[in-house]
């Protein structure tokens, strides 16, 4: 088993129309009433200029968001972060867009720009891109986020040298219920990194 | 580290449903892609390679007579099945599992249900049926899934999680996919051509596969092959366009090669990625350019086996030890004269060779790179 | 033909998710493609599907598309031409 001690430096969530950062609020949106709305509010707020933005998915758009909100006051990011991300519902958002374009024989217009994003590990390409981080990437789907198994993993990572950091989380979108948090690792901090304490700020 | 070695493996495909038939197939050069005409799939014929669903029901009934399942379910019970059967010392109770899967039962989109469509449900399926006290954890990253899966693996064995893993990969050939392969004006009209002048695009595939890593050398039967090195890597550039200069890929592949303590020169054989999509061929020409291997012999073996989605790197990787064991390589089918611009060594006829060290690459949409060293240990 | 233009415009900043330009700031001759709109390849593929939904032409080499693509104002020539819906 790893004895190494690692630290959770920085965290993020958005949920419920809020955006969290180390436990504080950053910023919350009561006037959206959809999905695409909200993620153009926190794109406002956060003052991007990235046109790539409103190409992506709504998937994209949250752990794109999260991520900016993560990475926010550092000046730079090593290109060896890792990116270890899980959910419940993969890219089953836009699975489910793509085919109804294919529903019906006598109407069939697959788009090209919708299929490139039913793959859930694109949201990796795209923190990959913004940041341009050419890491170690993997994007796992589980029942609900497992703590223990995503925290091993991110340990092993940096433990055998694969990755300096990891940006390990949990970004779920499905029916328009979203779910995100973002956890920021790396080999020095207060914050040791366990699976409770993972589990304490996801659940904060 | 603890050395990680390929213990055992199944491979359900088009080619047959255990490794040595399609180790047989492969050294006839026979391919599983052929024009399907199936309407519940596209509503014209397209090359592609599918599983025939009368042979895969006799195949099942031998060891269930549940319906219940999808068949990409039953693909993959009837893989590790085979694989727990021929190898009676592997208690899958107490592996680590890891299930490779882009797209799972994304067939059950089209009806009321969708609930078939998570790709948890898999993993659910997968620890009824063999009884497993946890839940397999799924990977689903693009077209790397089986290559960084079997990494995955490693390193879980690595860190002393477990002592034992069991990979599992699968993917159909689908409406979902081929529409979105065909939206991108990705599939070839004939079966595909990896690195040819004449190539047009890829095949799809389908097919299950399943392999037994363990850290443990009493579990070795036949000659040790273990994965000596691992890396992957984003290139930074693209959602989907492979990066101009090859840049994660020759990432990875510099990594793998300095974990498993080797130099180029000592690869005997690539396995490549090899979809026959004009640029990706191209990038992987330019990637094992940079990394000083154009001469080292290398297929692809999409010209057998289609693409297979979650399962290609796997299938590939797997063959991959049955190469080294046997010492043998496989023309790589569809080539005839080399369509990329810089140097690449294709194999095009089946033949001998004494073999150490295999490099298999995979490459995929969201710019993820994946390259594993596997090695055959000399005694 | 100045209708179509304006429609392509339209229909570009809308399929392509062009949230940050407006239709007055592209001009008939601008480059789409490389320092112009700046699309990209995904960006070609969604256009050859729009050929084909809105104005039933369906290229017969989808190399074909980058003479097309080239800027509104051949597209708008080639669609009026050879359009069928």
């Amino acid at each position: 088993m790893i004895k190494e001690k690692y630290y959770i430096s920085d965290f993020c969530s958005i949920r419920d129309k809020k955006i969290f950062k180390n436990g504080d609020q950053l910023h919350i949106d009561l006037e959206s009433d959809n999905l695409k709305d909200f993620a153009k509010g926190v794109y406002k707020f956060l003052e991007l200029k990235y046109p790539k933005f409103h190409k992506m998915d709504e998937l994209c758009k949250l752990g794109f968001l999260a991520s900016e909100v993560l990475l926010k006051d550092r000046e730079k990011v090593d290109r060896d972060t890792a990116l270890v991300l899980s959910n419940r519902s993969s890219s089953l958002d836009t699975d489910r867009k793509h085919q109804i374009s294919i529903q019906d024989r006598e109407d069939f217009y697959p788009s090209p720009a919708v299929f490139v994003y039913t793959l859930p590990n694109i949201i990796m390409g795209e923190i990959s891109i913004k940041n341009n981080l050419k890491s170690e990437n993997a994007f796992f789907v589980t029942e609900n986020f497992d703590t223990d198994f995503m925290s091993n993993y991110s340990k092993i990572l940096m433990n055998t040298g694969k990755a300096s950091n990891v940006i390990c989380g949990w970004v779920d979108l499905d029916n328009d219920k979203y779910d995100v948090f973002l956890a920021f690792l790396s080999k020095k901090g207060e914050k040791e990194l366990t699976k409770e304490e993972l589990n304490n700020l996801y659940n904060q | 580290m603890k050395k990680v070695y390929l213990i055992a493996d199944n491979i359900i495909s088009p080619l047959g449903f255990s490794t040595e038939e399609n180790i047989e197939n492969l050294r006839l050069n026979k391919t599983g892609i052929k024009k399907v005409d199936d309407d519940d799939i596209w509503s014209k014929p397209f090359f592609g390679a599918v599983i025939d669903n009368d042979k895969l029901s006799v195949a099942w009934n031998t060891i269930s007579n549940d319906s219940v399942y999808t068949k990409l379910e039953k693909m993959m019970l009837l893989s590790v099945s085979k694989l727990l059967t021929e190898n009676p010392s592997l208690d899958i109770t107490k592996c680590g599992v890891i299930i490779s899967t882009t797209k799972g039962n994304i067939n059950s989109l089209r009806g009321d249900s969708d609930e078939k469509a998570y790709l948890a449900s898999i993993s659910k399926t997968v620890q009824r049926y063999f009884k497993l006290d946890h839940t397999p954890v799924i990977l689903s990253n693009a077209c790397i899934s089986g290559g960084l899966a079997l990494a995955v693996g490693k390193r879980m064995i690595q860190s002393e999680l477990f002592e034992d893993v069991v990979v599992i990969g699968g993917d159909l050939l689908s409406e979902f996919t081929l529409s979105g392969f065909f939206s991108f004006q990705a599939v070839s009209t004939a079966p595909c051509k990896p690195f040819c002048k004449n190539r047009t695009g890829i095949s799809l595939g389908e097919a299950a596969a399943s392999a037994w890593l363990s850290s443990n050398k009493k579990n070795v039967t036949e000659e040790a092959i273990s994965i000596t090195g691992d890396a992957s890597a984003n290139d930074a550039n693209h959602i989907s366009g492979p990066s101009r200069t090859g840049e994660g890929l020759f990432i990875s592949i510099t990594k793998a090669l300095k974990e498993a303590g080797i130099e180029s020169n000592q690869i005997d054989y690539i396995t490549a990625h090899g979809t026959a999509t004009p640029y990706n061929d191209e990038m992987e020409a330019i990637a094992f350019n940079r990394a000083g291997m154009k001469s080292v012999p290398i297929n692809s073996l999409k010209g057998y086996y289609g693409h297979t989605l979650g399962a290609s790197a796997l299938i590939e990787s797997i063959i991959a030890r049955h190469c080294l064991i046997n010492n043998e390589l496989f023309a790589s089918l569809g080539f005839e004269e080399l369509g990329v611009s810089e140097p690449i060594n294709v194999i095009d006829k089946n033949h001998k060779k004494e073999l150490k060290r295999v490099l298999k690459t995979a490459s995929g949409f969201g710019g993820c790179n994946v390259a594993l060293i596997i090695e055959k240990e000399v005694s | 033909m100045a209708e179509l233009r304006e429609e392509l415009k339209e229909k570009l900043i809308e399929q392509l998710s062009l949230e940050d330009v407006e239709v007055s700031e592209i001009g008939d001759d601008d480059p789409l493609f490389g320092d112009g709109l700046g699309l990209d390849s995904i960006d070609a593929l969604e256009l050859i599907v729009l050929l084909e939904k809105d104005y039933g032409i369906k290229l017969k080499d989808p190399k074909e598309g980058k003479a097309i693509f080239e800027s509104i104002g051949v597209m708008a020539d080639y669609i009026s031409k050879h359009r069928t819906k």
